[in-house]
C-alpha cells in the first residue's frame, strides 16, 4: 500500500450532525410561521424575510471578506436563521432600508464584532429588533391589518392599513382606567389568538404554528424542552397570581401567553444555543429569569411587551449562570462525605 | 422645578460624601504595607511577564527579588546583565551575571530529509501528537512541526517555516526567555551562549536510536559516529546516547568538528563563506568529505 | 424497561459486522515480538537471553514490583535479539523477538479444549496464580488482575461484575465468547467469586446480543449468585463505573475505584483467560480479538498469539483492503490508530478495526456553537467544552477544579460535537498536565 496511514486520537467515529444540519433544521421548524404569516399578510409577508435573510447572508458576507479578512463562514447557516428571526419580529409592512438597516445591526454590532457565530452574547436577531424598536417607535409598533393571501403588494405591503396588537389595546385600556372584563370584548377571543387572526410582528401571530415547529424541533433533538416550557409555565403562574388577585386590573394568564411574542420568544430565540446556559439546571433559571421580566415589563413597564428585553437581559446573565451553576457529576454526593 | 433640583443635588452630593468617607477609612483599615521596593525594582524589569525567570510575571518576581537574601538564584533572562545589576543597585546586593544566551532548534529533520511515514490528524498540537505516538516520520525524537513553540513566544523570535516544518529562531528578538523549551514536548530546544555575531556551532539531532536506524529515518540524524568527537580539540564535544553534543561554554568556534560529520548534522550558523584554503586543508585530514549540502543545511547569518 | 447508567451517553452505530463468526485460530507468523511492557504499571524484567530455546508457556519477563506482571513466551523457538519496537503506544519499547520452531509447550499446560468445571484450587493460590500466569484486564485498560483481587484492607468486595457489555461498535469478540465458551465463562466466574469471597456476580450484557443473554442465563440457572443482567444498549457502558451504575445503582465516588462501593468489574475475556490459568494451567498467551472493517474480506473473531505482529493477524483475514485509511488497535471510541503494522497483538488488544479512506478522516474544525451536546452526553457530567478551553490555554488550575481527572476518555463529547471540536485531545492533554500538577504537589 503506497498511502500513508492516517492517525489521530480516539475517538475514530463522529456523529453525521454539524453545524449546517442543526441551523437547517432550525429552519424547518420555522417554515409553519413563516407560512401562516404568509397566509395572513400575503406578499408583504414575503418581501420583509426575503429582505431579512438576503441582507443578514449578504452582511456576514461582506464583513468577514473586506473588513475582517476572515474567512466567509455563511455556509454554516446561522446568518439564514438569524434573517428569518428578524423578519419574525418586526411588522410585515415595515420598509426595506429599515430592514436592511436592522440586518446591518444584527450582524455586524450583535454578531461580528464579538468575535462571530458562537461568541456573541446577545441574540442578534434581538439585537438588530430591538435596534429598530429603539430608532423607529412608530413604524415598529404600529402592525398591519392581516390582509389575507389574495391581497396585492400594495395593499399588504405599501399602503397596508394598520392598527394595535392586542398586548397594546388592553395595556392602554388599563392604563386609561378601564376594566379588563371591557377591554377583552375588542380583542380576539382566544382560538383566533391561537390560530394567528391577530395584529402583531410577522413570526408572533400564529401560536399553532410555532408549537408545531416545537415539536419538530424536540423530534429532531435540536433542542430540548426546558426553556420553552419552563418561559411558558411560569409566565402562566405569575400572570395567573396576579390575574386571581384582581381580575379588573390584570389580563387572564391564558391572554398573556397567547398574544405578544412569548411563544415565538421562547421557542426559537431564548433556545438559541451561542445565548443560553450551558447546563440544564441554567437554563431553567434562564427561562425563569426571561418570564418574570417579561411580565413585570409588560404589567409595570411602559412598552406593552417585553420579551426581547427580557431574552436579551438574561443574555447578559448567561456568562454568570455558566460560571456558577454546574451540571451534577457522576459520584459527586459521595466524594464530598 | 427648583425644589426638586435643589433635592437632586444635595442628596447626590450626600452620597457623594459619604462614600468618600467609607471608602477612605476601608482603605485605611484594610491597607497592606508593602515595601516601596518591589515597584522600584519592578520599575527596573522588562514587564514582558514571560515568566522566563521562573516566577509568575514581573511583578512576582520583584517581590522574590526584595525578599531574597543574595540574588544567586535570580536571573531575568529578557533584561539580561543590565537589568540585573540596576535591580542589584537598588537592592544594595550583589548581582549574578550570566552570558546572554539564545534558543536553539536542536532538529534539522526537514520534510525531504525525514520522510513521512503515516499523517498526522489530530488536534494541531505538539503537546497532543507526541502524547499519542512518535510522530509522523520514523523519528521519535524529531520535531512535531506543529509550531507550540511558536504559540508561546512572547517575543516574535519564532516561526514555521513551512518549506522545511521546522521552526526558525529570529536570533535579534530572542531573548532566551526558555517558554519554548518547557514548551516543547520533545525537548528540542537549548539555550545556548551568544556568540559574537550570533555565530554558533550545534549538532541539529536528538535521535537517540542506533546509527544505522537514525540514519534510515532521517538523513541528516546524528548517528554517533564520534569523529566530531575525536576532533575536537577543546574537549567541548560529549557522547551520550548515539548522540554527539557541543557544549556551547567550551566551543571555541573552530569549525573543526563540521566538515567530519558524515550526515552532516552539525550546523554552523553565522560564520562567512569558507574560504577555499581551508576547505582543502580539512579534506585532506578527511578522506570522505564529498557530501553535497543538503538543502537548509548551510544556513548563513539569518538576522 | 432494562437497565443502564443514568447520565449521558451516545448510541453511535453498531456495525457489528463479525458477530456470530466462530472463532478460528491464526497459525502463528516466523518470527514473534513480544514487548515487555503489557499491562498498567512497572514494565516486566527480562530474564531470557539471545539464543536461548523457549517454549510457549515459559516466562521470559518477570513481574517488577506489585503493579506489573508477567509475559510469557506465545510460541517455541529461538530469542533471536531483545531490542526496541514500536508497539501500540506509539513509541519504540523494548520486546523479546522469538523465532518461531515448531509449537511445543511448557509441560503442565493442558492445551486440549476439554471443559473442567471442577474447581480444585484452593482460594488462597486463586490469587497467586493469577499473577503466575500473568492475567490483565482484555478490554483495553490491561490493568493487572491479581491487583483487582487482591482487596485492600479497609474495603470490603461485595459483588463480583462480569463486562460482557462490548458495548464498542463493530468489536465482537466477546460475544462469541460468551457463545462458545459459556460453560468455561462460568466456572471462571466461580473461580473469581472464590478468589473474591463473594457471594453474588453480576454479568451485565447489552440487549443487542440476546443470544449471548439466553445462553448464558440457562448455564447460569444451575448456580447459585450467579445472575446475567441484560442491559440497554449504550456507549459506555462499558466503562466500570457506568456498569457499576447500571446493575448495582451505585455511583463509584469521585476520584475513587469500584471497590469503594463494593465492586470488583472483569471483562469475560479476562474471566476466561482465569479459567485457563486455574483450570488448564494456561498462561496467558495467546486471546480472541475481532478483525473488521467495512471492506476486510474475512470479517471474524480470531484466535491470535500475542506477539503477533497486526500484520500477520489482517493477512490471515483476507489483507489489508485498498481503500485502507487508518488501521485501528481496539475498537473505533477508545481504540489507537496504529502508524505502523508491526505493531504486535497484545493482552489488550480487543480488535483490529480497518477504516476505509472516505471515513477515516476528520472533518474541519469549526467553532463552538455553544449547544450543548456535549454536555448533554457526558456519562460523568463534565462540561467538556469548557474543559477543552481550560486545557488549551494551560488554565490547569481552574480545569482541575472543574473536575477533568474525572474524565474516563470515553470520546462521547468528541462524536457529538456538530462543530467537529477535538474535545477530548485536548481535555486528554488537560488530564496528563493537571496530573503532573497533582504528583507535584505531593512531593
Amino acid at each position: 500500500m503506497d498511502k500513508l496511514l492516517s492517525v489521530a486520537p480516539s475517538p475514530h467515529l463522529k456523529s453525521s450532525t454539524g453545524v449546517p444540519g442543526l441551523m437547517f433544521g432550525v429552519v424547518i421548524a420555522m417554515m409553519p410561521v413563516l407560512v401562516l404569516s404568509v397566509i395572513f399578510y400575503g406578499l408583504g409577508a414575503i418581501v420583509v424575510t426575503a429582505t431579512a435573510v438576503a441582507s443578514c447572508v449578504l452582511f456576514e458576507a461582506i464583513i468577514q471578506k473586506y473588513v475582517l479578512r476572515h474567512k466567509i463562514t455563511v455556509s454554516d447557516g446561522s446568518a439564514v436563521v438569524t434573517g428569518i428571526l428578524l423578519a419574525f419580529n418586526i411588522p410585515s409592512d415595515l420598509p426595506v432600508f429599515m430592514i436592511i438597516l436592522g440586518s446591518l445591526v444584527s450582524i455586524g454590532v450583535g454578531k461580528l464584532t464579538f468575535g462571530g457565530i458562537g461568541n456573541n452574547p446577545f441574540n442578534p436577531a434581538l439585537v438588530g429588533r430591538v435596534f429598530l424598536l429603539v430608532s423607529f417607535p412608530v413604524d415598529m409598533t404600529t402592525y398591519p391589518n392581516p390582509t389575507g393571501l389574495n391581497a396585492s403588494l400594495a395593499e399588504s405591503y405599501i399602503d397596508a392599513s394598520s392598527g394595535a396588537t392586542p398586548l397594546t389595546l388592553i395595556k392602554e385600556g388599563i392604563k386609561a382606567g378601564k376594566p379588563v372584563s371591557e377591554l377583552m370584548t375588542q380583542v380576539p377571543d382566544y382560538a383566533d389568538l391561537f390560530f394567528g387572526d391577530m395584529g402583531g410582528s410577522m413570526g408572533e401571530i400564529a401560536g399553532i404554528a410555532i408549537v408545531i415547529g416545537f415539536l419538530y424541533m424536540l423530534v429532531r433533538k435540536i433542542i430540548t424542552w426546558h426553556v420553552p416550557v419552563v418561559i411558558v409555565s411560569t409566565i402562566f403562574a405569575f400572570t395567573g397570581i396576579l390575574w386571581l388577585i384582581n381580575p379588573e386590573q390584570n389580563a387572564d394568564p391564558l391572554f398573556h401567553i397567547l398574544t405578544g411574542g412569548v411563544l415565538l420568544g421562547a421557542v426559537y430565540m431564548a433556545t438559541d444555543y451561542v445565548t443560553s446556559p450551558m447546563t440544564i439546571k441554567g437554563q431553567v433559571i434562564f427561562a425563569v429569569g426571561i418570564a418574570i421580566i417579561t411580565v413585570v415589563i409588560r404589567v409595570y413597564g411602559a412598552y406593552p411587551e417585553g420579551i426581547s428585553f427580557a431574552i436579551l437581559i438574561m443574555n447578559a446573565f448567561v456568562p454568570l449562570i455558566n460560571r456558577y451553576v454546574k451540571p451534577k457529576r457522576f459520584g459527586e454526593q459521595l466524594s464530598n462525605g | 422645578m427648583s425644589t426638586i433640583i435643589l433635592y437632586t443635588v444635595i442628596s447626590l452630593s450626600a452620597t457623594g460624601i459619604v462614600a468618600a468617607l467609607i471608602l477612605y477609612f476601608a482603605a485605611q483599615k484594610f491597607k497592606v504595607y508593602e515595601n516601596p521596593k518591589i515597584d522600584e525594582v519592578e520599575e527596573e524589569l522588562p514587564a514582558a511577564n514571560c515568566g522566563g525567570c521562573g516566577f509568575a510575571g514581573c511583578r512576582a518576581f520583584a517581590e522574590a527579588l526584595v525578599k531574597a537574601e543574595d540574588l544567586n538564584d535570580f536571573y531575568c533572562p529578557v533584561g539580561g546583565n543590565d537589568t540585573m545589576q540596576m535591580v542589584a543597585k537598588i537592592l544594595g546586593k550583589e548581582a549574578t551575571l550570566s552570558d546572554p544566551r539564545v534558543a536553539v532548534l536542536l532538529c534539522n529533520g526537514h520534510c525531504e530529509a525525514r520522510p513521512k511515514t503515516n499523517v498526522y490528524e489530530g488536534a494541531t498540537s505538539c503537546a497532543i501528537a507526541s502524547a499519542l505516538y512518535g510522530g509522523d516520520t520514523g523519528c521519535q525524537y524529531g520535531c512535531l512541526s506543529h509550531g507550540d513553540c511558536v504559540d508561546v513566544c512572547d517575543f516574535d523570535a519564532l516561526h514555521m517555516d513551512t518549506e522545511t516544518g521546522l521552526p526558525v529562531v529570529t536570533d535579534a528578538n530572542c531573548t532566551a526567555c526558555g517558554a519554548c523549551v518547557e514548551a516543547c514536548p520533545r525537548d528540542l530546544f537549548e539555550l545556548r551562549k551568544r556568540a559574537k555575531k550570533d555565530r554558533k556551532i550545534y549538532v541539529a539531532c536528538r535521535n537517540e536510536d542506533k546509527g544505522g536506524i537514525a540514519k534510515k529515518n532521517c538523513a541528516v540524524a546524528c548517528t554517533g559516529c564520534t569523529k566530531c568527537f575525536k576532533v575536537c580539540p577543546y574537549d567541548a564535544i560529549t557522547m551520550e546516547n548515539n548522540l554527539a553534543f557541543i557544549d556551547s561554554d567550551k566551543c571555541k568556534l573552530c569549525r573543526k568538528c563540521v566538515p567530519e560529520c558524515p550526515t552532516n548534522a552539525i550546523i554552523e550558523i553565522g560564520f562567512p563563506p569558507p574560504k577555499e584554503k581551508k576547505v582543502t586543508e580539512t579534506a585532506t585530514d578527511n578522506a570522505n568529505n564529498k557530501e553535497e549540502v543538503l538543502p537548509g543545511q548551510s544556513k548563513t547569518d539569518q538576522s | 424497561m432494562l437497565k443502564t447508567f443514568a447520565k449521558g451517553g451516545i448510541h453511535p452505530p453498531e456495525n457489528k459486522y463479525s458477530a456470530n463468526q466462530p472463532i478460528v485460530s491464526i497459525v502463528p507468523p516466523d518470527t514473534v515480538t513480544i514487548p515487555v511492557t503489557q499491562h498498567i504499571g512497572a514494565p516486566s524484567k527480562v530474564i531470557v537471553n539471545k539464543g536461548d530455546a523457549v517454549k510457549a508457556g515459559q516466562v521470559i519477563a518477570q513481574s517488577e514490583g506489585f503493579i506489573s506482571t508477567n509475559i510469557h513466551a506465545s510460541v517455541s523457538g529461538k530469542v533471536v535479539k531483545v531490542d526496541s519496537i514500536v508497539d501500540s503506544s506509539g513509541y519504540k519499547r523494548p520486546a523479546v523477538f522469538i523465532k518461531v520452531e515448531g509449537d511445543e509447550w511448557l509441560e503442565g499446560i493442558d492445551t486440549s479444549d476439554a471443559l473442567n468445571e471442577n474447581i480444585s484450587v484452593s482460594d488462597e493460590e486463586i490469587i497467586p496464580k493469577i499473577l503466575e500466569a500473568g492475567i490483565v484486564g482484555m478490554g483495553g485498560a490491561t490493568f493487572p488482575s491479581h491487583v483487582k483481587l487482591s482487596v485492600p484492607r479497609g474495603k470490603n468486595a461485595e459483588f463480583l461484575v462480569i463486562n460482557g457489555v462490548e458495548c464498542e461498535p463493530y468489536l465482537t469478540a466477546d460475544h462469541q465468547l460468551m457463545m462458545e465458551k459459556g460453560k468455561e465463562l462460568i466456572t471462571g466466574i466461580q473461580i473469581l467469586m472464590r478468589g473474591l469471597r463473594v457471594k453474588n456476580a453480576y454479568v451485565g450484557i447489552e440487549n443487542n446480543k440476546k443470544d449471548a443473554i439466553k445462553h448464558l442465563t440457562v448455564l447460569a440457572a444451575n448456580h447459585q449468585g450467579i445472575e446475567i443482567v441484560p442491559l440497554q444498549v449504550k456507549y459506555p457502558q462499558g466503562g466500570e463505573k457506568q456498569l457499576i451504575k447500571a446493575i448495582l445503582n451505585r455511583e463509584v465516588p469521585s476520584g475513587g475505584l469500584p471497590i469503594d462501593v463494593g465492586a470488583v468489574v472483569f471483562n469475560v475475556g479476562t474471566t476466561f483467560a482465569v479459567y485457563e490459568a486455574i483450570q488448564k494451567n494456561k498462561p496467558l498467551i495467546e486471546r480472541v480479538l475481532t478483525v473488521t472493517g467495512k471492506s476486510v474480506t474475512k470479517k471474524g473473531n480470531y484466535k491470535v498469539r500475542t506477539g503477533t505482529p497486526m500484520k500477520h493477524v489482517i493477512d490471515a483475514a483476507g489483507g489489508l483492503p485498498e481503500d485502507t485509511g487508518k488501521v485501528i488497535s481496539g475498537g473505533p471510541m477508545m481504540g489507537k490508530a496504529l502508524n505502523s503494522l508491526e505493531v504486535p497483538v497484545i493482552k489488550g488488544t480487543s480488535g483490529i478495526l480497518i477504516i476505509p479512506d472516505e471515513e477515516a478522516h476528520r472533518k474541519p474544525v469549526q467553532p463552538c456553537i455553544r449547544c450543548t451536546k456535549c454536555v448533554q452526553v457526558c456519562p460523568m457530567g463534565l462540561e467538556p467544552y469548557l474543559l477543552q478551553v481550560l486545557s488549551e490555554k494551560s488554565m490547569l488550575e481552574r480545569a482541575e477544579n472543574e473536575y477533568i481527572m474525572d474524565c474516563i476518555e470515553c470520546g462521547s463529547c468528541s462524536y457529538t460535537c456538530p462543530s467537529n471540536r477535538p474535545l477530548l485531545d485536548y481535555i486528554r492533554l488537560g488530564k496528563q498536565q493537571v496530573g503532573k500538577l497533582i504528583r507535584s504537589r505531593k512531593q
